[in-house]
């Protein structure tokens, strides 16, 4: 009976085993024609029938992306809206501590407030935020593409769950050896809150690397386009051209993916860490 | 006591910089949406004031005799009414395929179902755009293998419609998927042993056990698959610009368009308040399931 019961789980994992892979393969059809397509030449992406891999494989499309498109200016605005979004991190954390860790007068009220903010969706919110940047000369500038987005009212709510774990002994210890409130939050909180500033950091950067619709919305340039509109702007142009599509795709993607491999174990347990379950 | 005044003021400080920040980007706006909703606002009024008019609810009456606005809401609900289940029955399937197994291999996979979710959406639809290409995509070339014909993956209204959530379905699993994932890890062993020495068997532990522990996290994610779902927008924007004839064109991709494409301000903000009802209606529903469900 027992070995009839171990069998039976054998075959039983194998099979599960075999539909995740198959499943798996499935999901990832989109990235692995992506990646070999974007070294294919023009014509070759447009064979009847396909070629799975590229039989003269060719980094013409990138060549093309950073020195007759503009590419190497998206990824420099893409790269400033990173950098800001970690700006916007650190205003959500101090928020969090503030909400969590202070007593003060309309501590309730101003939180309910930022949790409100949630609930507005970004379809309305568009056109007054675009007609008061208009109005403060803001409109196809970085600090009109930046701004929108500096700051997130869920980030803020999950800094605040993390942080109200923190004994507050410990700050009061701190307080009592003559420590400043910022040098407090800087030297011991953010030591203490590491792994939840790194899942949002992560988080942060998948977010500002993938902006898309206030650089849309905001900007008129394209100097100041970011990735995500240049490769909209690029797939409108070459429409045909799909070889040199997938290139300016894959340079958008795999970067994510790295970073996504390296840092998958925070986002995971990061999930676990928030208490959505 | 001066000392504790200073002392005082630190935690505005460090709420001020973000808490300014939604005050400006999301609480004024949002009441500046509101008063614009009533009015004509173009970019004749955008120029100069004056020729801002007052005219009540005839946004909101002109929105619904609007055909293309009609259009939009019963694609969009088309796209909730198909997407959002789903979304949900595949990322809860993969995350009970996922926690079958602990060893490495299940972990990679993990990583591989996640992909999706954090890629480009520009980039996914312009990587879908070349799959469903009619003469040139993968996907029509495979159908021509079990000679089936070309499918008109994005030219025909409903059709379209369809590609679309293939490709959100595709991209929305991951992080429900998570969702899913932790819940079941943080299901004690004891219940399942306990289920076994009753004689449940597979299916009835599945059921009995597994789905009403999970009942938090399938109302977490289905509240917020829904919302995400009722402002559909990147995929049609890049895709397909709402065509062919509006079949793909949602109440996002409307209020977009009129707003910024056509520059009828106080129409689209009209529009926008119209979706706004909507979500928290239908979040509202929601929680009051849920209530009368816990009841029992």
């Amino acid at each position: 009976m027992a070995i009839l019961n171990s069998t039976k789980g054998k075959t039983e994992k194998t099979l599960i085993t075999v539909l995740m892979i198959v499943g798996g393969i499935l999901v990832s059809i989109p990235f692995i024609w992506m990646i070999t397509s974007a070294f294919k030449p023009e014509s070759e992406a447009l064979r009847i029938p396909p070629t799975l891999l590229p039989e003269n494989p060719t980094l013409e499309n990138f060549r093309h992306l950073f020195t007759e498109l503009n590419f190497l200016i998206y990824l420099r605005n893409t790269l400033i809206i990173v950098f800001f979004s970690f700006i916007g991190l650190l205003f959500n954390g101090m928020a969090g501590y503030g909400f969590a860790k202070f007593e003060f007068k309309g501590r309730e009220k101003i939180f309910y407030l930022v949790l409100a903010t949630m609930m507005i969706p970004g379809q309305v919110t568009m056109i007054p935020v675009y007609l008061l940047l208009n109005g403060i000369g803001l409109t196809n500038t970085l600090p009109g593409i930046i701004l929108p987005g500096l700051v997130a009212a869920f980030s803020i709510f999950l800094f605040r769950q993390f942080m109200t774990t923190i004994p507050t002994d410990l700050i009061e210890a701190a307080r009592l050896d003559g420590a400043g409130e910022f040098y407090i939050f800087f030297r011991l909180i953010i030591p203490i809150a590491k792994p939840i500033f790194a899942v949002q950091g992560i988080l942060a950067f998948i977010g500002a690397w993938n902006s898309f619709l206030w650089p849309l919305i905001v900007a008129n340039d394209e100097s100041l386009y970011t990735l995500s509109v240049g490769l909209s702007l690029l797939q409108g142009q070459y429409s045909n051209n799909f070889a040199l599509q997938m290139a300016g795709a894959a340079f958008m993607v795999v970067p994510i993916i790295i970073i996504f491999s390296f840092f998958q174990k925070y986002i995971v347990e990061g999930f676990t860490m928030s208490g959505i379950k | 006591m001066l000392k504790h005044k200073i002392r005082n003021r630190h935690p505005y400080m460090f709420i001020a910089p973000a808490v300014s920040l939604l005050i400006i980007f999301s609480i004024i706006p949002i009441t500046i949406a509101f008063f614009i909703s009533f009015t004509d606002l173009d970019l004749k009024g955008l120029a100069n004031w004056s020729n801002i008019n007052w005219i009540g609810f005839e946004n909101y009456q002109n929105l619904f005799a609007d055909d293309t606005f009609l259009k939009s809401i019963f694609n969009t609900l088309f796209y909730v009414m198909i997407g959002v289940p789903l979304v949900i029955i595949c990322s809860l399937g993969i995350a009970l395929m996922l926690n079958y197994g602990s060893n490495k291999l299940f972990s990679i996979f993990r990583s591989v179902y996640y992909m999706p979710s954090i890629t480009n959406i520009i980039a996914v639809a312009v990587i879908w755009g070349y799959l469903y290409n009619t003469e040139y995509g993968l996907f029509n070339y495979i159908l021509s293998l079990l000679s089936v014909e070309n499918i008109p993956w994005l030219q025909e209204p409903t059709i379209a419609k369809i590609s679309l959530i293939i490709l959100a379905v595709w991209k929305g699993i991951g992080i429900n998927m998570i969702i899913f994932l932790a819940a079941l890890q943080g299901i004690p062993r004891a219940y399942y042993e306990a289920a076994k020495m009753d004689g449940a068997n597979r299916i009835q532990t599945f059921f009995n056990v597994t789905l009403p522990l999970l009942r938090y996290a399938t109302f977490f994610v289905t509240v917020t698959t829904l919302i995400g779902w009722m402002q559909f927008f990147e995929e049609p924007y890049v895709m397909t610009q709402g065509g062919p004839l509006d079949g793909t064109l949602s109440i996002a991709l409307f209020i977009y368009k009129e707003g910024f494409q056509f520059s009828e301000f106080g129409y689209a903000a009209a529009g926008s308040f119209v979706l706004f009802i909507m979500i928290i209606i239908v979040t509202l529903i929601q929680f009051k399931l849920r209530k009368s469900d816990t009841e029992f």
